[in-house]
């Protein structure tokens, strides 16, 4: 039980120009694993991630999720996306509902099912509220209560708190892990920040950019639940960023197209020059 | 009233083509590039111009005046769910697609909900067409109905009748549209929460 991507490129042809967003990508997700795939803005996360949801259509190479080839989208990898993607027009409880009324699930159960996701998301104060009524930080705990429901082994995620304030996000991410430990789902979560990635993650793979391609894996081996302000974590992410680093500039030279240079620190200072943390 | 019958069978019928025109375009790409022009076209035909095509084709009765209202208000009925499904959030299809909707649950599902604010728009849109398309027929070819009282006013040279028909005609275009599709306006917009200042 796990997801294979075997060689996967992908260029996107414009009108002008042929983009080559990812090259020759191999990596292999376990089974209740929590994986973080982080890296700048621009290298080709959502599309890595598209493509295995099945909503975008690789170039060449192929996904095999559970020993069958991907196809196409299907609720047994279940997205979250970076907005909630919920529908103006359902109540909060009929949104969670949603999946499993298209899976032909009975009513009674499907109600029962949805409660018990929204009281893990503490949102069952809510359930006859329509989106609008709900702040950001509410509605994209609406849409994990529906992506749970769905009892898919994969969650796939794609950068689902990045537009939050960052209390919020805080909140969220130790709800995630609660949820995680509870679950034991292959979560594979897209993600820039590296603080977010050292927080969550089993592992985490950092992509390079133009074209997008594994870089490097960390494996992060700590006690759950974790905290923020943990201190190994923020050793862990100070490693990880000085691989990280050089990859935002690259895509920050790509993007500026004038003569952008970087300052020598303008990303993170060097960890020789950060004597004080961790003392 | 007769008038009455003629714009609720007429209505019906341009809602019912206009829905399936609306969702073939929509479904098939060849009639997208083919068909939408022609029905664009169309559209600007004012629904009078097509009096004469329906009487010739069904004589001076019931029939000619319901094809002109039908015609009268189906292209404006396929043009709004066409533009209204073409322009829905593609994130809505992303997310249900993911969830396991295809072919007919993601059309019944999602697509007609989310484009049901511009639908609702498009109906609107139909029945002022229809009314005025009915009012047209009348005159010239009816033998009762508003249209045609108001033409016997002006054969009696008897401006109060013409007046009060056409006091009447605004209530009832007036009525029709805040009622009906004012009240579903008001609550689709509610619930979408675009009501929001
Ligand atoms: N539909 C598209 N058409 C053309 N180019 C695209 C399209 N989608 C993505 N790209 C290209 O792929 C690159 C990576 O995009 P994306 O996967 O969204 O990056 P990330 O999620 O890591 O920020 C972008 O820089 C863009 O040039
Ligand atoms: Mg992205």
């Amino acid at each position: 039980m796990s997801v294979v991507v075997e060689n996967i490129s992908k260029s996107f042809i414009t009108k002008n120009d042929t983009i080559n967003t990812l090259s020759n990508i191999n990596v292999e997700f376990h089974k209740g694993e929590f994986v973080c795939i982080l890296g700048p803005s621009g290298c080709g996360k959502s599309t890595l991630l598209n493509i295995i949801a099945g909503l975008e259509k690789e170039t060449s190479g192929r996904v095999v999720c559970n020993g069958k080839e991907v196809k196409g989208a299907g609720p047994d990898r279940v997205v979250m996306f970076q907005e909630p993607a919920l529908f103006p027009w359902l109540k909060v409880i009929d949104n969670v509902e949603f999946g499993m009324k298209l899976a032909g699930i009975p009513k009674d159960e499907r109600r029962e099912k949805a409660m018990k996701y929204l009281k893990m998301v503490h949102l069952t104060r809510f359930q006859n509220c329509y989106i609008h009524e709900l702040s950001g930080g509410m509605r994209q705990r609406v849409a994990l209560a529906r992506a749970l429901t769905l009892d898919s082994e994969i969650l796939l995620m794609d950068e689902p708190f990045a537009a939050l304030d960052s209390q919020t996000k805080n909140i969220l991410q130790l709800e995630l892990q609660q949820i995680w430990l509870e679950t034991k789902k292959n979560i594979i979560f897209v993600t820039h920040n590296v603080e977010e990635a050292v927080l969550l993650a089993d592992r985490v793979i950092v992509m390079s950019a133009n074209p997008g391609a594994i870089k490097k894996e960390f494996h992060i081996q700590l006690a759950r639940p974790r905290q923020p302000d943990n201190i190994d974590l923020a050793y862990l992410a100070a490693d990880i960023m000085k691989e990280l680093k050089e990859e935002v500039e690259k895509v920050a030279k790509a993007e500026f197209d004038t003569n952008w240079t970087s300052k020598k620190d303008l990303v993170l200072p060097d960890s020789d020059s950060d004597m004080g943390t961790g003392i | 009233m007769a008038s009455a019958k003629r714009i609720f069978l007429g209505y019906m019928l341009s809602i019912i083509i206009g829905i399936f025109v609306g969702l073939a375009i929509v479904r098939f790409k060849y009639l997208d590039e083919n068909v939408s022009p022609l029905i664009l076209g169309l559209q600007t035909l004012p629904s009078i111009c097509w009096l004469p095509f329906s009487i010739l084709w069904y004589g001076l009765n019931e029939s000619a005046i319901i094809f002109v209202i039908t015609i009268g208000s189906t292209f404006a009925v396929s043009i709004a769910i066409e533009s209204g499904m073409k322009n829905i959030n593609p994130l809505f299809v992303r997310a249900a697609r993911t969830m396991g909707a295809k072919g007919f649950s993601l059309y019944w599902n999602v697509i007609i909900p989310a484009s049901l604010p511009s639908i609702i728009s498009g109906l609107k849109q139909g029945w002022s067409f229809a009314w005025r398309a009915l009012m047209a027929g009348e005159m010239i070819s009816a033998t009762k109905g508003l249209g045609q009282v108001l033409m016997v006013g002006r054969d009696l040279a008897d401006i109060s009748q013409v007046m009060a028909i056409m006091i009447v005609i605004v209530i009832l275009g007036v009525a029709v549209d805040k009622l009906i599709f004012g009240k579903m306006e008001i609550n689709i917009r509610q619930k979408w929460g675009l009501d929001k200042v």
